[in-house]
């Protein structure tokens, strides 16, 4: 191969505007994207977060209902509703990525169905739980 | 090197983290599946029934092997973020570092949490 055609046929670099807004990428690719921004919200802040709260609530009785207290404020809840999602589509696509290894459902459609399904199934738990706890 | 096979033990540090954040994965996965049993059979759970689950010593072993799980998963994922977004050598140490004392941390407020 020539070098012109070397230069031609490197990979397009793809900045992040590029990749929401230019290309169309499969379901997978959001399920993977959001597997990875998802475990970077788990490890912070809201296992920090959440530690804070299982501390305060087990330190004594005052400290339990500080935290029921604080849990009951709309902020409070819409973190809580974000970390659901987040730990739920974290599991799901983590689940998905485990039976992938195993080389289960790894044909185009199969694994396309079972991104959409880590979708829909990390966004109704969520649902469930903000509707059960507004 | 590039060696033909791969076996499952020995020291190789990608493929060791690739098996640790699968395993740990999995303990994690379970010990949500155990929690949530605890959660919705202790309905309504006041400060008696919640402080009670943890004084369990079932439950505070679990939870600390939930905890260590995490700071191992956790530092395989937050390094391989590190790894591919950040290219200049010594923020990318330094970024590991703040990762390791992190989770660190939250093993330790972890073990301090569960015997008070």
């Amino acid at each position: 191969m020539s070098t012109a055609a070397a230069k031609r046929a490197r990979p397009k670099y793809l900045h992040l505007s590029a990749i929401l807004f230019e290309i169309r990428m499969p379901v997978p690719a959001f399920v993977s994207i959001l597997h990875r921004v998802s475990g970077a919200l788990l490890f912070f802040p809201f296992a920090a977060w959440l530690l804070y709260l299982l501390d305060t609530s087990l330190a004594s009785e005052q400290g339990f209902a500080r935290v029921h207290d604080y849990l009951r404020l709309p902020i409070a809840k819409l973190g809580l509703i974000v970390f659901i999602w987040a730990y739920a589509h974290h599991l799901c696509a983590g689940i998905r990525f485990l039976l992938l290894d195993l080389n289960k459902g790894i044909e185009l459609g199969a694994a396309r169905r079972s991104a959409g399904a880590v979708l829909i199934l990390s966004l109704l738990l969520t649902a469930y739980f903000a509707w059960r706890i507004w | 090197m590039v060696t033909p096979r791969r076996i499952v033990v020995g020291a190789h540090y990608g493929l060791g983290s690739w098996l640790a954040q699968r395993i740990t994965a999995v303990i994690m996965a379970l010990y949500t599946l155990v929690l949530l049993i605890a959660f919705l059979s202790t309905r309504p759970i006041d400060y008696g029934a919640w402080s009670r689950l943890f004084q369990n010593g079932w439950m505070r072993v679990a939870t600390l092997l939930f905890a260590v799980s995490l700071a191992w998963h956790a530092w395989v994922g937050v390094r391989d973020i590190v790894m591919d977004y950040f290219k200049h050598d010594g923020l990318r140490l330094g970024l590991q570092v703040v990762t390791i004392l992190v989770l660190a941390g939250y093993v330790g407020w972890t073990v301090q949490v569960l015997w008070h």
